[in-house]
């Protein structure tokens, strides 16, 4: 997986709570295959139209923010469907970073597995942030996961993010190397779960 | 004497193989589940030239892109795809697939229980958020991603951070014509859509031990929405009579030996939680959603509450603050999904629509084929038909519409799935939540009505 460690780019307020997967990306779009490339049905109702054109107002086709590299949401960004598209919407399209006051749980983690860092900030500040995008002569923040900040306009405020996460995402590991290198303690445990439970080896239909 | 345990702590504890320093655990997974979905999955397995490590404990089920109607064939190309794709990624791993044709196909959250493959003591993750719901057995269940579904079909484990308990307990017994669905609502609109982020629930109490299996899946399934991790059920004798003879489900000896294990399998006396919510059943009236957040429910007497923060989102519904939730009017329903598709839910639909007509048009789709069977065995479909609503095959349908079953745009559909958000049941449809029962009422009525209004008629 791809590593992060730090970003300066522009960022986009993205000031709504609870933007789910299925905004994100929506379900009719599943299909595709990930050559085809995700990036342009990213939050596709709220870009465009019921017939295809871009919604000028939204925040992503407008001149200022088009082409961001972050996003600065509301709470419990990425909550619903457990659909790793919508973290491949968000890279395609070219995110890297998202920041949030709090996110769903299994899109947290299918966005570090995809090197995308889920940022939590409080809400006051995801807040500053927003009018700070909205109103500032730059949109460029920075990022940096070594220290946990982001920087914006000469002011620092600290994001938080779960220590594994942050590790994971630093060296760009990959999890199934990792467990393999378990291949004798996972074969032991089953093993001895074989034994105590039997029918947690999935007895065939009766 | 070891300090006691939450039911969640033994779960967990059962399961792991192994911890790294930073407080990562390697666990077990005894069941996967698969669908079509799951293509990105399977990809990254062949990308890394892998094979599956337990086929034996995978199980691919056809749900999410299956058609309700006109089986088998399927007219679009790119779904019909997506469904052979299952069917050969099963046939080159070798793993158990209840496909389009199986006698017992059905929505995955459905099949599991129903086969006996989630059993107490177990754990069970999918690539798809509902997972929860298999937590109802006292099983150890969540939802995964994409790359986490490739992990676990390659080494049949996962990378886990243990998350923090919570206890709800619900004190009392639930009101006539409340259901799971009633109270999975209301906790979700009480504690907030991310108010249990990052804990696992354990359900307690009175009201839930009350709970017939199928009306704890439903509660378990919605604990999603309220952005639990996982949720559970302890196990108890109306746990083990539903498993009783289920085809994968242990039997003679071995079940009465899994019986008495999966009886330990409660919280200690005096083990703590890291949080808990009290909430009072007899508070919870018929209750369904008006916004785009499950958290935006309110009992049916409610009017659409005036608040700032709900402004776009009452634009998009296409909704006033002040409009009583009844009489709001529908153009649709749905009924179905891995959280009421089960025969009690078509039975407690039918109560309500027994000698009535529906005043616009439903569809009704089982969750499982073999709910299918038995709800025509006993009659239900007929109810369903002379109402003037649509009898269909098993599928996730409405619930995603990824088959092609969908709302048009600015058309409102009372629906007893899990997600009222944005463009979920189609680009700019408008989703209100409730239960079976509920969504029989506002069938009847052609808007939000109570359910309390319509007795069942004499037979
Ligand atoms: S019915 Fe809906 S929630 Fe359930 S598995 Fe299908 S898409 Fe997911």
């Amino acid at each position: 997986m791809d590593r992060f460690t730090t970003l300066s780019a522009p960022a986009a307020p993205l000031a709504l709570d609870n933007v789910d997967t299925d905004q994100i990306i929506p379900a009719r779009f599943m299909k595709r295959s990930r050559a085809e490339g995700y990036g342009p049905v990213l939050l596709h109702d709220l870009r465009f139209d019921e017939a295809g054109a871009p919604r000028p107002d939204f925040v992503l086709n407008t001149a200022r923010h088009a082409g961001a590299k972050v996003l600065v949401a509301g709470r419990n960004f990425g909550s619903g469907s457990s659909r790793e598209a919508a973290v491949y919407a968000l890279w395609d399209y070219g995110i890297r970073c998202v920041i949030a006051p709090s996110f769903g749980d299994i899109f947290a983690s299918n966005a570090v597995k995809n090197g995308l860092l889920p940022a939590r900030v409080s809400e006051e500040d995801a807040a500053t942030l927003q009018a700070w995008l909205n109103s500032a002569n730059d949109t460029q923040l920075q990022v940096d996961l070594e220290s946990c900040t982001i920087t914006a306009g000469g002011q620092t405020i600290p994001f938080s993010i779960d220590p594994v996460r942050r590790t994971q995402l630093l060296n760009g590991w990959d999890d199934i190397d990792l467990t393999r290198e378990r291949a004798a303690a996972i074969a032991s445990f089953r093993t001895a779960r074989a034994q105590a439970e039997p029918w947690a080896m999935a007895p065939p239909a009766a | 004497m070891s300090a006691p345990r939450t039911l969640f702590d033994k779960l967990w504890d059962s399961h792991v193989v192994a911890e790294r320093e930073d407080g990562e655990a390697l666990l077990w997974i005894d069941r996967h589940f698969v669908h079509e979905g799951s293509h990105h999955a399977f990809r990254a397995v062949a990308a890394r030239n892998a094979g599956l490590a337990e086929p034996g404990l995978t199980f691919g089920v056809a749900d999410h892109y299956v058609p309700t109607r006109g089986r088998p064939a399927i007219a679009d190309a790119g779904i019909a795809g997506m469904v052979t794709q299952l069917s050969d990624n099963a046939a080159r791993h070798g793993f158990r697939l209840f496909g389009l044709d199986d006698p017992a196909q059905g929505i995955v959250h459905v099949v599991g229980p129903e086969q006996g493959l989630t059993l107490p003591g177990l754990s069970v993750v999918c690539g798809d958020s509902h997972t929860s719901t298999h937590g109802a057995f006292g099983a150890l269940a969540f939802g995964i991603g994409a790359s986490e579904v490739a992990h676990v079909l390659m080494t049949q484990t996962l990378w886990q951070k243990k998350p923090k308990r919570m206890r709800i307990a619900v004190h009392g017994p639930l009101g006539p014509h409340v259901t799971a669905k009633d109270l999975a609502l209301h906790v979700i609109a009480t504690v907030g859509a991310n108010g249990a982020h990052g804990h696992a629930v354990e359900y307690q109490g009175e009201a839930i031990r009350a709970l017939s299996m199928e009306s704890r899946l439903t509660l378990c399934n919605m604990s999603i929405e309220a952005g639990a991790r996982s949720a559970l059920i302890a196990p108890d004798d109306t746990t083990f009579a539903y498993l009783a003879g289920r085809p994968h489900a242990p039997s003679g000896a071995d079940l009465n030996r899994a019986i008495a294990l999966w009886r330990t399998l409660a919280t200690d006396e005096g083990a703590s939680f890291d949080r808990e919510v009290e909430i009072d059943a007899a508070a919870i009236a018929p209750t369904v959603t008006f916004g785009t957040s499950p958290e935006d429910a309110l009992p049916i007497t409610a009017r659409v509450p005036d608040a700032p923060a709900l402004a776009d989102a009452l634009a998009y519904m296409g909704l006033a603050p002040g409009q009583r939730l009844v009489g709001i009017p529908v153009d649709r329903v749905f009924i179905g999904s891995c959280t009421n598709g089960r025969l009690e839910d078509l039975r407690a639909a039918a109560a309500v629509l027994r000698g009535r007509r529906a005043a616009v048009p439903g569809l009704v789709s089982p969750g499982s084929t073999l709910i299918k069977q038995a709800a025509e065995a006993e009659g239900l479909h007929t109810v369903f038909l002379d109402a003037g609503l649509e009898w269909a095959d098993s599928g996730c349908s409405m619930c995603v519409g990824m088959n092609g079953d969908l709302i048009a745009s600015g058309q409102r559909c009372a629906s007893t799935t899990n997600r009222n958000f944005r463009g979920r049941q189609g680009q700019g449809a408008r989703t209100h939540l409730m239960s079976p029962a509920m969504a029989a009422a506002a069938a009847i009525a052609g808007h939000l009505a109570d359910v309390r209004d319509y007795p069942p008629l004499e037979r």
